[in-house]
């Protein structure tokens, strides 16, 4: 089971949230939050982040393509 | 190469009663290294200027905020403002900041748009039609924030007397002994508790409300975080947005072409709070140090595992190699990834709101007011750590 991060770079405010919370899902370029890898393991930080992001610019899809994050 | 054996240096820098950024961080800024620097309390820091270190500083995780709790932290007060999410590192901040994260998103913030527009024009209207000269800040720049954040919250507005009065103290300087300072606290902590309990008994569509059942359904935080999350989000809400709205109009008087522009095509009106945001050095000086967890080289200076370090946001927001122009106003500025609000994980928590807040004030300041001016001088707040107007007497 690996869960899929999607960054919507236009709507990301380059706050730093995500990058400070799970520094090994999220990085910043050129002032832009942006996914370190395509596919990661499921994993809490990154659902923190998820919900966190002030843009909500963050998703987080499993394999079936169902949205896992933000949660509700 | 490193210069730890030089004195440090007395700081903050800024003076409290105007919004200049002081001139001794150009000179810092274009130096090699950091600067080490004293406060008046807490051990001495290192001090970020540049707007690069500035962001690695407050976005990378090997600099901690709650190793600040174990530190004698530089600091302006005595008292100390410990407990909290400022207090805190992932994961552990994670656990609370997303319990509100989701109150203050962009979307979530865009619908009470509306509602913030009526209340910056009913104000408005008021004050109007009392007459000339009013007090901005007393009459449009608190009592704006103050209503949107108690409805949100669940927060009387009628208690403002009462709570103006403990946030000040928490975000005062100088005035009040370590004991004061805590007493004071103590004191708002009892009247948050005082209301949590009635929300407990009345449940309402409001943010505490949805704080305490995360605490009792799914004791997702301790009755004092609880506390202290509510109490945080009161004092945060309002008192930087109010500051903010009279600095804003001081620093467009001073630049009237802006200003007139400004009135000309209200569609600038985002974009010109952004580099507001930018240019009004808020603070006094720089607070909240991050420590180091582990050595790390910073701009030429290594910064050791357990030192702490100042990042002055005012100084960084004028860093001539991130920002063209950077000490001249320019509302239509583009790409402006300004830090008035932070970075990282302690990025301003309520952001969305006070960006909607400022740009409806100024909006309705634009629209109802349009030839406001000063009927007096300015009465700035000191011995606070934000800077801003006590009272600002206008008339239009």
């Amino acid at each position: 089971m690996t869960w899929r991060v999607e960054i919507d770079r236009d709507v990301c405010i380059g706050s730093g949230m995500c990058a400070g919370m799970a520094p090994s899902v999220f990085e910043l370029e050129n002032e832009r939050s942006r996914a370190a890898a395509e596919q990661i393991d499921p994993q809490e930080a990154a659902l923190d982040a998820a919900d966190s992001c002030p843009a909500l610019a963050i998703t987080l899809l499993d394999e079936d393509g169902e949205v896992v994050g933000p949660r509700p | 190469m490193t210069s730890t054996d030089t004195e440090p240096v007395a700081y903050p820098f800024n003076e409290a009663t105007s919004l200049h950024l002081s001139d001794r961080y150009a000179l810092i800024r274009d130096q090699d290294g950091l600067p080490r620097v004293r406060l008046p309390y807490g051990e001495d820091a290192w001090l970020v200027t540049r707007y690069a270190d500035a962001r690695l500083v407050l976005g990378d995780s090997r600099f901690s905020r709650a190793e600040s709790v174990r530190h004698d932290e530089p600091r302006q007060s005595e008292g100390r403002l410990t407990g909290g999410l400022l207090s805190m590192d992932p994961p552990e901040h994670a656990r609370l900041r997303t319990l509100v994260a989701k109150a203050f998103t962009v979307r979530r913030v865009e619908k009470l748009r509306p509602e913030i527009r009526a209340l910056a024009e009913d104000l408005l209207r008021d004050m109007t039609e009392a007459g000339p000269p009013a007090d901005l800040v007393d009459d449009f720049a608190l009592p704006l924030p103050v209503g949107v954040i108690c409805r949100l919250l669940g927060v009387p507005e009628a208690d403002r007397p009462r709570f103006r009065v403990w946030s000040d103290n928490a975000l005062s300087t100088s005035s009040l002994t370590a004991e004061q300072f805590e007493a004071s606290r103590n004191e708002l902590r009892a009247y948050m508790a005082g209301l949590i309990d009635q929300h407990r008994a009345h449940p309402a569509d409001d943010l505490m409300t949805a704080l305490i059942e995360a605490r009792d359904d799914r004791d997702r935080l301790s009755e004092l975080e609880l506390v202290d999350l509510c109490v945080g989000i009161l004092v945060a809400g309002h008192e930087t947005t109010a500051s903010q709205i009279p600095n804003f109009l001081c620093v467009l008087l001073d630049h009237p072409e802006q200003f007139a522009r400004l009135r000309e095509d209200p569609s600038l009106v985002a974009g010109a709070v952004e580099e507001l945001l930018r240019f009004v050095p808020l603070g006094v000086g720089a607070g909240q140090p991050r420590y180091a967890t582990e050595d790390i080289d910073v701009s030429g200076t290594l910064v050791r595992a357990g030192d702490p370090v100042l990042v002055a946001i005012g100084a960084a927001n004028r860093d001539a190699l991130r920002f063209d122009r950077s000490g001249k106003l320019d509302i239509t500025r583009t790409n402006n990834s300004h830090l008035g609000f932070g970075h990282g994980v302690h990025h301003c928590l309520g952001a969305p709101l006070a960006r909607v807040e400022l740009q409806e004030a100024l909006r309705a300041l634009l629209g109802m007011l349009p030839g406001v001016r000063l009927a007096g001088d300015i009465d700035w707040k000191t011995a606070m750590l934000v800077r801003g107007p006590r009272s600002m007497p206008v008339r239009w």
